[in-house]
Parts: structure tokens; sequence; C-alpha cells
């Protein structure tokens, strides 16, 4: 449970480790692709960070990150091949962002500072806890960059073929409420992490003082 | 597509870090220092172009005669982490004095995101080898300019009062994100 917490609040990779960045930015204009990706990445953590530490005694070190890159890019391509014969619109939204999943630095840096070291049980722990800490950080980006750049939440659109539900709504009345287009650009993205970063630091840090 | 207007567009008005938020790791991570921005960029550039060459040749006259596309992640990255560990090799042997002020860049480069984000561009946006190779430097190009303006404005503001929970990254973010408002007007070009 601690492990868990750990890798959503104090660890958390976007906030605080500022890992995997690049998919935070890319792919959080719509809610329902942020949560999918979280979903993905989560999955990919959880399963590498168990191969890793059930063999990692046999990997010499000198060839230590070699060996783990081929591991989560298999994983990779079995979620890739999976995602394209069964929710094929969403793999063409995602497009390059779902093989940079292999480059999220988080898994790796992961697999390198954890994985590695923990026993099994721990650190598969360690990934769910920063999968959903990570899954969560995307939802609060998308989620604010959908609602005010686009006054719509997407729950459920590309993967309607998956489930066979649409759910797409709108937030504020049409009328008197024009969206910050600014925000779905890729400006907005890099200006909504900024804040939101200042605000999860100002949080954290609350009532203690500051040094210097 | 011309090949210059290509060049450009890789270049500025499609910058991979500020529109495709390629890359963004080293960005924000390495880029607080002038010179160490610049060494990343030159070593990312050298890494791209002659990986690019090679997985073009690997995907094309591999991979597709032998119906095995899926496999491109998995085959790009290794390609990635050989020519990597291998200019590594190379560049200590034959330049030691380059080595000190590029090396500690070199092994960075396996899972920044811009070198494998390029390679995978090049094949979904169906490049004939010539584009693939100018996008590939102009890409590489642009990412090693973005960084370096961005370190140099970065050092200024660490000079700079800033409010106690922006400072590091917050703000780091938030100039990036005037950036790419800037970039984003280069398209009339």
């Amino acid at each position: 449970m601690k492990t868990i917490k750990n890798g959503i609040i104090h660890e958390n990779p976007v906030f605080v480790l500022l890992l995997g960045l690049c998919s935070t930015l890319a792919i959080t204009t719509k809610f329902e692709n942020a949560y999918v990706m979280g979903i993905c990445v989560t999955i990919v953590l959880v399963l590498s960070n168990f191969i890793v530490s059930l063999i990692h005694k046999l990997i010499p070190t000198s060839v230590k990150t070699p060996v783990y890159i081929i591991i989560i890019a298999t994983l990779v391509t079995i979620l890739e091949l999976l995602l394209q014969y069964y929710a094929k619109d969403i793999y063409d939204v995602f497009g390059i962002y779902l093989p940079l999943i292999v480059v999220n630095c988080i898994i790796l840096g992961r697999a390198l500072a954890v994985a590695s070291k923990q026993n099994v049980w721990k650190s598969t722990l360690d990934g769910v806890g920063i999968g959903i800490g990570y899954t969560l950080a995307l939802m609060v980006v998308a989620s604010i960059r959908e609602v005010f750049g686009n006054n719509t939440i997407t729950l459920m659109d590309s993967i309607s073929t998956l489930t066979g539900y649409r759910a797409i709504y709108r937030i504020f009345p049409e009328n008197n409420f024009i969206p910050m287009q600014i925000l779905i650009s890729p400006a907005g993205a890099f200006l909504v992490l900024g804040i939101l970063m200042a605000i999860f630091n100002a949080v954290r840090k609350g009532g203690k003082h500051e040094s210097n | 597509m011309n090949l210059i207007s290509l060049f450009i567009m890789s270049f500025l008005t499609e910058n991979i870090v500020l529109t495709k938020f390629l890359g963004i790791c080293p960005f924000v991570g390495t880029s607080s220092k002038e010179k160490s921005a610049v060494g990343m960029g030159i070593a990312v550039t050298l890494v791209v172009t002659i990986s690019a060459i090679l997985t073009y040749f690997l995907y094309y006259y591999i991979l597709v005669p032998t119906n095995t596309e899926y496999l491109k992640t998995l085959s790009f990255v290794l390609v990635v982490a050989c020519m990597v560990q291998s200019l590594e090799m190379l560049i200590k042997k034959q330049n030691p004095k380059l080595y000190k002020s590029l090396g500690i860049y070199l092994p960075l480069i396996t899972t920044n995101c811009a070198v494998l984000g390029i390679l995978l561009l090049n094949i979904s946006n169906k490049y004939s080898f010539l584009e693939m190779l100018v996008y590939s430097i102009g890409s590489s190009l642009g990412f090693t300019f973005v960084i370096y303006i961005f370190s140099t404005i970065r050092e200024n503001l660490s000079r700079r009062e800033v409010p106690s929970c922006f400072r590091g990254y917050p703000i780091a973010l938030i100039t990036a994100s005037i950036m790419a408002l800037l970039f984003a007007r280069y398209i009339g070009i």
C-alpha cells in the first residue's frame, strides 16, 4: 500500500520525477487518450518490472541497459499488435507515440532504479503505483486541456469499437463560453503542465519553511 | 515535396521539440547550461543521421520483404543502442578530447525519444531516401537549435527572482510554451 501511494504522490512520475513527458504533452488533447495511454504504460511498466526483477541476477551489469530495453521493446511490440487488432482507431490516434513507450524514460528508469534491486513482489507493486500516478497525472492534464480548450470531455470515442459505447459530453453551455484554443495547441500543453507542476510543488511543500 | 521546404518545415515550423514533444527529457533536463546543450545537440544529430540511413535500409530491404514490419520498434531501438555504443567506442579511441566533451551525452541518447521518434516518423511519413535524409538532418538540427536557445534563456532565468514554487522545471515549461507559440508563427514562411 505504501509503495503504491509513494508512486502516486512522492514519486509521481510526471510532476516530481519529470519522466515520460513526451507522451504526457503529446496525447493529452483528449481525456480518453490520456487514460488509454496511462493504462498501456502501466501494463508495460508492471510487466517489465516483474520480468526484470525475476531475471536481473542472471544479467551481467555491463549489458544491463540493452537487455532491459529489449525486454521493454518486446512488451511494447506485443501491445502494439494487440491494439492494432482490437482497437484500430486508438492505434491510429496514438501513431508514433505508441512505439515511443519503449523510450519512455519512466519504464527504463524504474527497471534500473527499482526492479533490478528489489524483490519481485515489491517491484511489481512499484510498477502499479508509478503506473497509477502516471495515469492520474495524464488524466488531470488532459481534462484541463480538453474542458477549457474544447469545451468537451471525451470518455469514449476512439475505443468505442471495443466498448460499444460513445460518450462525449459538453461541459459549459455553448453560448456563454468561448473555448481557449491555445490549450489544445502544443504551447498549451507546456503551459498547463508548467502551472500544474508549480501547484503540485506548492502543495507538497506547503507549510514547510523555505531554505534560503 | 520540395526538399528545401521539407528542410524548413522540419527545422522550424514542425520542430520536433515544440510541436511533437519529442526529446523533452533532455530538453528540460540537460539544457540548463549552454555548453551541454550544444554537446547534446551535436551528439543527437550525429546519431540520428547515421541511424536514419541504417534503419531506412533495414526497413525497406529486410523487414518489408520478409513481412515482419511489426518488428520495427524492436529493431530500431536495437540499431540506436548499437549505434550509440559503437560511436562512443569510436570517439573514445580516435579523439579522446572530443570524447571528454561529448562522451557523457552519448549514453543518454539511447532513451532520447527524439531519436527513435524521427526514425519512426521517417517510416510513417513514407519518405524516399533523399527526403528521409533531409528530414532527419533538419529535425535534429532543429532540436539542437531549440535546445540551444532554450539553454541561454534558462541561464538568464536562473539569475532572476522566480516565485519559489515555479523555480526550476515549472518556469522552464512555461518558457517552452512561449517558445512554442513563437515557433507556431513561422508557419507563414
